[in-house]
């Protein structure tokens, strides 16, 4: 038997890591049927590993004081020893890049790879969301030029204005994406060539007797142009994505600041769906490692020792604590993903009667596989537990709904693991996993291109719910940089109309 | 599947992301900084330093809901005792478990605590102090050369052959007379072999023979390497700066010192230390204690050992300059004084004292600062001390002489920044 072993010992080698990828691959693409993209497998330092995270996980970024806060914090965290690194990190791009750390074992080195080149890799690959709204084929040479081209607007604008105007970008990333609709599948890679030829015509054609001498022709009267509905046709208002509002209509913005912001807008787009499939892309990852290791522990190709230290890490990695302990900070990812997805397939392979009532079209079928590759495709979070969550899990994690007004002094119970509370706790934290919920609902409705120029944004209030004072100043702040002229923001409720509050800022005056 | 190695990729890819945050927050790394040297021991500052900062410099905002307002819910885990219908009391203070949003990278505290490399950390604590301008002079005054690379020459010393440029040149001259290759002669020869053994009759065998005599002697005409090709490296002369300081810890040790003003003392040693190290490769200290007499004694023993003794502070500057003779040639070191006294001196002392510092010590050093530590209440009473009437007039004659009072911790900082503030040109 040790002779088929994968491997002894801890160390780990190029041939074992090849051997152990030989080994996982037809398991992943045969037996679960899994569909990749090529992997590539990079070694790095701890150090490198802190430098990734530190720009959120990908391989090259732009410069920014930001993302040296957030090494300076991560350092400082690892240094004390009070947080441990990732044991890898993985990018979405084609092929898919999967980083792992030289400090890891052998064990981990097969781990990693089953969870980051496979796991995370299908689910990058297949579900519906990456497939629309992400470019992975273009994503890298994407990265590149963003950083090459916002090193070279710190040339030549210096470091402070790029510096200004990235801070004032990040702080409206989350209004930054499209939502609900995608205009054009454009593609990356021609953004760069489309701002060169902008930049190079601007440059050709630049003549100085023509700015000045021919008059700009008389500002239209807003009677003449139709007015307010009018113009906001012809802005396309409302807007709720404010990034792309601002990038291609704020008066005062130059061309090189306009493609600051777009470069700002399509990495927020690009972790957009990332957002949106935590407990399902980590899921997806964790339960196909865990398949796979126990695949590789059964057939004897991994010892009883690596087996063990396999199980160390996956349990630390799924560890959820109760409400009321300490070290509880929300529902994770991990474990709930793993645990619907394990549980999906005790309701195909060994049903009780209570599955077959929830859940007739899968209860019993054997095929474990193939609900899962099509939940993987086809869901995100919030519908994966509108559609999956089971009594049996609700009761295993013993999970219940709590619910308060802004005025009350206590929590109110709403629901516990019983029969009359399955759906609404279902129902509930499928919501706490949708994103149009959870944020903010924030979109321009007014420019008044013709008279002062006052920028309106909407803030919809559902449920009382408004937004952090403080912060909302600073960021309204921000979009008055940006747009050149005032900014009123507005918190209406959604189902009264009333305004609950105003925020102003008429930045650079005040 | 492709298995790539990083792990000898550039380090510190995140350098500038660093550069450009402590940048950001310079000036509340400043204040802490600052405080942190008022309350720590020198010694340890030095060290790169953990700091905290506010973090209202550092707050990224975005548009969310405040956790305060509206209605909240929420699923947890890990229901104990909970019915449905149950009023659970909500922790004062706001943000309770349920639709808790906090600041997503978990900071939402009043500070952001980061460490300083010891690099960062000195930038800032000595930022924009400059050494008196009195460094030129001595390195002009420097007698010792080094060499330095400096381009090419066409003649030089054999072991100064520059390889690669001599071979281009060669190269390219070769190619440019067309220089027979070997290859290409090698090539002739075997065809004459072939065809002497096969065709000796062939008549081209003839022409082939005379082509390969004119090949022999063009190839013996244009050398591989000619003398022309010939490059060496050049190096030139200049003047090597002085890199090397010394700086004499000058201290009053007799009984009317206390503790609390040696320590004060300390600190201001130590900070002049940090200072002078930065600007100098190597740096060495004495330490002169003195009473009635004056001894060069070691670091422990400089600071806490006790004395007992009448005060004569011409011992002291007469030891510094024995050991400035013995040891420290003027032309090879940058000489600094630092010396701390409370001020007190034997009235006759004074004129000696005068002349030793006026003919013998501020000409050579580079600068020389004088301290008058005074512990705590009354002092500001205190007239004028013997030390300070003597070093008066020299504070006004000789810019490399400094004389200030320090009467608590945190006066040191601030007189030393003002000792070695850059004046203003032309003052």
């Amino acid at each position: 038997m040790g002779s088929s072993l994968l491997f002894t010992g801890a160390e780990w080698s190029y041939d074992a890591l090849a051997r152990a990828y030989e080994t996982i691959e037809p398991i992943a693409l045969g037996e679960l049927g899994l569909e990749i993209y090529p992997n590539q497998i990079e070694i790095i330092t701890a150090e490198q590993m802190l430098d990734a995270y530190a720009s959120i996980g990908l391989p090259l970024m732009y410069n920014h004081w930001s993302f040296g806060k957030q090494f300076a914090y991560n350092e400082l965290l690892y240094r004390k020893g009070a947080r441990g690194l990732a044991y890898e990190i993985v990018i979405n791009a084609v092929p898919c890049v999967s980083y792992i750390m030289e400090d890891n074992s052998m064990a981990m080195q097969t781990l990693v790879m089953a969870h980051a080149a496979f796991g995370h890799n299908h689910f990058f690959r297949n579900n519906h969301l990456f497939r629309q709204w992400t470019d992975a084929e273009a994503i890298l040479d994407y990265l590149e030029f963003a950083k090459s081209y916002i090193a070279r607007c710190e040339e030549r604008y210096g470091s402070r204005a790029v510096e200004r105007l990235l801070d004032a970008a990040h702080a409206l990333m989350d209004q930054g994406v499209n939502r609900y609709h995608r205009k054009r599948r454009g593609g990356i890679r021609w953004v760069e060539e489309r701002e060169r030829a902008r930049l190079r015509y601007e440059e050709e054609s630049y003549n100085d007797l023509w700015q000045r001498t021919v008059p700009q022709g008389a500002p239209h009267s807003q009677a003449e142009r139709g007015g307010v509905r009018q113009e906001r046709a012809a802005l396309d208002l409302p807007e709720e994505n404010i990034l792309y509002f601002l990038e291609k209509n704020a008066p005062k913005l130059e061309s090189w600041q306009r493609e600051i912001l777009r470069i700002v807008r399509q990495l927020a787009q690009y972790f957009y769906p990332q957002k949106q499939t935590k407990v399902m892309n980590e899921g997806c990852a964790t339960y196909v490692h865990y398949r796979i290791m126990n695949r590789l522990h059964e057939t004897g190709r991994l010892s009883d020792g690596g087996f063990m230290e396999f199980l160390h890490s996956h349990t630390a990695v799924i560890f959820q604590p109760d409400f009321d302990d300490p070290r509880y900070s929300g529902i994770n990812p991990y474990t709930l993903g793993f645990e619907m997805m394990r549980d999906i397939q005790r309701i195909c392979e060994e049903p009780t009667e209570e599955d077959r009532e929830w859940f007739p079209d899968i209860a019993g079928s054997g095929a474990t596989m193939e609900v899962l590759r099509d939940a993987w495709a086809q869901y995100r979070d919030e519908s994966f537990v509108l559609q999956f969550l089971s009594p049996a899990l609700i009761r295993k994690l013993k999970l219940f709904a709590l619910s308060t007004e802004e005025d009350d002094t206590h929590y109110l119970v709403n629901a516990i693991h019983n029969e009359r509370g399955y759906q609404k706790i279902r129902k509930n934290l499928a919501r706490s996993y949708d994103i149009a919920l959870q944020e903010p609902d924030i979109q321009v409705v007014e420019a008044n291109l013709s008279g002062d120029r006052t920028l309106v944004l909407h803030h919809q209030v559902y449920e009382g719910r408004r937004l952090e004072d403080e912060d909302a100043a600073m960021v309204l702040r921000h979009v008055a940089r940006l747009w050149g002229y005032p900014v009123t923001l507005v918190e209406i409720d959604a189902v009264s109309g009333a305004t609950w509050r105003r925020h102003h800022s008429s930045y650079p005056d005040d | 599947m492709r298995v790539i190695d990083r792990r000898q990729n550039p380090q510190g890819k995140s350098l500038a992301n660093r550069q450009r945050f402590v940048r950001r927050v310079k000036r509340q790394v400043a204040e802490a900084v600052r405080q942190a040297s008022a309350e720590r021991s020198i010694r340890d500052l030095a060290d790169g330093e953990q700091i905290a900062i506010p973090s209202d410099s550092l707050r990224e905002p975005r548009f969310r809901h405040d956790g305060k307002t509206g209605r909240q819910q929420g699923v947890l885990p890990g229901n104990k005792e909970y019915k449905e219908g149950d009023r659970i009391p909500r922790p004062s203070g706001g943000n309770g478990s349920a639709g808790r949003e906090g600041s997503p990278d978990g900071e939402g505290e009043d500070s952001f605590g980061f460490v300083l490399s010891r690099e960062e950390f000195l930038d800032i604590f000595l930022e924009d102090l400059e050494l008196p301008d009195l460094m030129k002079k001595s390195v002009t005054r420097s007698e010792q050369m080094s060499f330095q690379r400096a381009g090419y020459a066409t003649s030089g010393t054999p072991s100064n052959v520059n390889l690669l440029r001599t071979m281009r040149n060669s190269l390219s001259r070769r190619i440019a007379l067309h220089r027979p290759r070997t290859q290409e002669m090698r090539a002739l020869e075997e065809r004459i072999q072939l065809l002497e053994a096969e065709q000796p009759e062939d008549p081209e065998l003839e022409e082939l023979r005379a082509k390969l005599h004119q090949l022999r002697r063009r190839q013996k005409e244009i050398p591989f390497l000619d003398p022309i090709d010939v490059r060496f490296n050049r190096f030139e002369a200049v003047p090597r700066p002085i890199t090397q300081a010394v700086m004499f810890c000058l201290m009053d040790v007799s009984g009317s010192m206390s503790e609390e003003m040696k320590d004060l003392a300390k600190r201001f040693f130590m900070l002049l230390y940090l200072f002078i190290q930065r600007r100098y490769r190597h740096v060495e200290i004495v330490f002169i204690r003195h009473t009635h007499h004056a001894e060069e004694v070691d670091e422990e023993t400089f600071f806490y050992s006790r004395e007992t003794g009448g005060t004569i502070v011409s011992t002291a500057l007469e030891e510094m300059r024995r050991i400035i003779r013995e040891r420290f040639p003027p032309a090879d070191w940058n000489i600094y004084g630092a010396q701390a006294s409370d001020g007190d001196n034997m009235t006759p002392d004074g004129p000696q004292v005068a002349s030793i510092l006026e003919q013998d010590l501020l000409p050579i050093s580079q600068y020389f600062a004088y301290i008058e530590v005074s512990g705590g209440v009354g002092e500001l009473l205190r007239t004028q001390s013997n030390l300070w009437q003597t070093y008066a007039p020299f504070a006004a004659a000789h810019r490399n002489f400094a004389a200030r009072r320090v009467a608590k911790r945190g006066d040191i900082y601030p007189v030393f920044r003002e000792l070695f503030t850059p004046e203003p040109q032309g003052s």
